[in-house]
């Protein structure tokens, strides 16, 4: 509590943890490029410098806030330090900007604007290293990397993996993993939250537009999507409508103009998921074996316990994921000659995730001898072909997708926010479809931003305790729990990024708490006006069942085989 | 592939400082101590003993000039670099050992593994300089042609 002046005008505060949040909050948009509020402070970028009245210079953001302190933010001598501390990092950055795929997005691009750095006086010293392109989801390329530490810290904090760390000292000092193995090689479970967290182009995403296009074009091939719900909620804003809002019906227009055949829902497999995993969970309560369940949605997270828990493998739900289960009935549906025409079906899956490029890539991901999924494409990548194919996408009136899989219910939708998939199992559970136990189910504790979330829910009498976790670190923290007998959960759902796949690690990026908010507010808005809330409520997943299906559920919607 | 002896022996001196995580930078020490280099597998191997992600174990081992994940010959010959031998003429000393031994900036250690030439800062031995040290043991006041004495009697198996 207290007040402090900046550029001389009188600013409070109250429980701000440094003197950058103060600063950020009286309007002044300091640079930065080390500093996230949700990992630990770093302060190497030096580019929140300011000064105070007795001519001192500090890192704002390693510097807790005091009452009566006198801060200059714009001083002569501050913009010159800040300046050259941009060129210096110019200096050893590879700059091949129109060429690089962060153009345009680029923290420290954006920064040598803002600071109208025009020439750089001093010569790269650093030798040029190879690309590791050792990942399916993500690409390292260490000429660009200013070692800022983001993903190092995002690696391990978030995300409790700790894939990558620096490496050497000084001038030779290098973020890579321990004796610059492949990434490939580590424990990394391409959640791609170091992409995320990457303010240049030193990390990432491993695109595949390339496939796409090529697919398109070929008149003797079948391109059918299947859009995963979070994806809806992240695109509009790259073309301007409002950040949250769904935009699925323009999605499935676009798509359809891009030349995609069939456009499908990824909300109708997570019916799919809700069918099995609500029936698999049940009878492991039976037989009170395998507990608790643990959700096998998120590829990360499945990776995650292969590495670090191998002894709760059995524990993994053998449920496929929602993309799994979508793109073996897909190829499945398209099989017979009569329905093929002759022709080639590729799936292309549109997804808020990179691990998700890692799950196609499993020996289970296979049916009849072929890859379920042929191509992931991330949000990313799919707002980069819409900007590619230069069609309006504001302007495009909605359609909806293409039956026989178009339909899903809302607790389909929420699959994309951390707790939907419980909350969708919940609504399984109860019988009663009213209005006040759809809102006894949302208000359980099953919805809210913790990272980790517990609650006691009544099953016929069964008191069945529920954890809901998002972020890998924090998964860590429960496993630990249930290992040592610290806690007893029937089951236990795990989404690798904080708030779930809303801030997948192939979602486009855009920093900050109100992202979340909005992409949160924007699925739970979506699930609010569907009309069918439960996953048994959906009739297209009864006639699959009674179709396709029958005698097929195992072969296509589980897995067979740990990887 | 290491033999289990040397995993043995990583046991032995991680129960001696305990398995937590503190105790990384010791660990390492002693098992440098114990085989004259880190070897990468023992890293990775005490990483995981103590809780301690391999990335950042590597991280640690990186940063210090000290540790090495390269066997180092029978004798570790040190040229100090430092700002007082420096000036007094420590790099023709440290050029005359690699030229002799065949060795230069990024080749460290001879191929028969008897000698390992390295820089290093400071000694705190300036008022010898310019000053080495032979696995430890200080030489001062060095010359070229002294310290080609010096390798010619260790070659004769006498320090």
């Amino acid at each position: 509590m207290g007040t402090m002046t900046i550029d001389g005008r009188k600013v409070e505060f109250t429980n701000e943890k440094n003197v950058l949040s103060v600063i950020r909050k009286a309007g002044i948009n300091l640079p930065t490029l080390c500093y996230h509020s949700e990992v630990s402070t770093f302060g190497a970028c030096r580019l929140c410098t300011v000064e105070d009245d007795r001519g001192r210079t500090f890192a704002s953001c390693s510097e807790e806030p005091r009452d009566g302190m006198v801060i200059y933010t714009n001083t002569g001598r501050i913009k010159k330090y800040r300046r050259l501390i941009v060129e210096l990092l110019l200096a050893a950055h590879c700059r091949d900007c129109t060429t690089c795929v962060k153009n345009g997005e680029c923290v420290l691009q954006g920064l040598a604007a803002r600071m109208n750095i025009s020439t750089v006086r001093f010569e790269n010293t650093r030798e040029l290293r190879p690309l590791d392109t050792s990942s399916p989801a993500l690409v390292r390329d260490p000429n660009k990397c200013i070692l800022c530490g983001d993903c190092v810290r995002a690696c391990e904090e978030i995300q409790g993996v700790g894939a990558l760390g620096f490496a050497f000292r000084g001038t030779d000092a290098m973020v890579m993993p321990a004796f610059n193995k492949p990434i490939a090689e580590t424990d990394c479970v391409n959640c791609g939250q170091c992409r995320v967290y990457c303010p240049t182009g030193a990390i990432s995403i491993k695109t595949n537009m390339d496939e796409v296009w090529d697919a398109l074009a070929d008149p003797d091939t079948r391109v059918v999507a299947q859009v995963a719900p979070a994806v809806r909620v992240a695109v509009g804003d790259a073309f301007g409508l409002p950040a949250g809002r769904s935009v699925m019906g323009k999605i499935v227009t676009m798509l359809h103009r891009l030349g995609f055949d069939e456009v499908y829902d990824t909300t109708f497999s997570a019916d799919l998921t809700i069918m099995e995993e609500t029936k698999e969970f049940l009878e492991r309560v039976g037989q009170g074996k395998n507990l608790p369940l643990l959700t096998s949605c998120c590829p990360a997270w499945v990776k995650f316990v292969h590495d670090q828990y191998p002894e709760f493998i059995p524990n993994i739900s053998t449920c496929r994921s929602p993309q799994e289960m979508f793109s073996a009935v897909i190829k499945e549906h398209f099989k017979g000659y009569e329905k093929n025409q002759g022709k080639k079906t590729v799936v292309v899956s549109i997804m808020p995730c990179t691990a998700k490029k890692m799950e196609i890539l499993r020996p289970d991901s296979v049916n009849n001898g072929e890859r379920n999924t042929d191509v992931v494409l991330t949000t990313t990548e799919l707002i980069r072909m819409i900007r590619t194919s230069g069609i309006d996408f504001a302007e495009l009136p909605p359609e909806s997708s293409d039956m026989p899989f178009g339909l899903g219910s809302g607790g389909g939708v929420i699959f994309g926010v951390t707790g939907g998939v419980t909350e969708a199992v919940l609504r399984r559970l109860v019988d009663k479809h009213d209005k006040e136990s759809l809102d006894a189910i949302a208000q359980c504790g099953v919805r809210g931003e913790e990272g980790i979330k517990e609650f006691t829910v009544d099953y016929k009498g069964i008191p069945i305790n529920v954890c809901v976790v998002s972020g890998l670190a924090n998964a860590r923290t429960v496993m630990e729990r249930v290992k040592n007998g610290e806690a007893n959960y029937q089951i236990i759902e795990v989404m690798a990024c904080r708030q779930g796949c809303i801030m997948g690690g192939g979602q486009p990026v855009k920093p900050g708490a109100r992202t979340k908010e909005e992409r949160t507010r924007g699925l739970y808005n979506a699930d609010s006006v569907m009309v069918i809330k439960k996953a048994d409520e959906n009739p297209t997943i009864a006639a699959l069942y009674e179709g396709l299906l029958k005698g097929k559920e195992h072969e296509l919607l589980h897995n067979t085989i740990p990887w | 592939m290491l033999s289990q002896s040397y995993y043995d022996k990583a046991d032995e001196i991680i129960e001696q400082y305990g398995r937590k995580a503190s105790s990384l930078i010791p660990i390492m020490q002693d098992i440098q101590g114990e085989y004259r280099y880190l070897p990468k597998e023992l890293l990775t191997y005490v990483a995981k003993e103590i809780g301690v992600k391999e990335a950042k174990a590597y991280s640690v081992a990186t940063f210090y000039e000290n540790f090495s994940f390269e066997a180092k010959g029978k004798y570790i010959i040190k040229v100090c670099d430092g700002t007082a031998c420096h000036v007094r003429k420590s790099t023709p000393i440290l050029e005359a050992l690699q030229k002799e031994l065949g060795l230069s900036k990024k080749k460290h250690t001879t191929d028969d593994m008897m000698f390992t030439v390295e820089t290093v800062s400071c000694l705190g031995a300036c008022g010898l300089a310019p000053t080495l040290t032979v696995n430890d043991e200080v030489h001062p006041n060095m010359t070229p042609e002294k310290a080609l004495a010096l390798l010619d009697e260790l070659r004769g198996g006498t320090v």
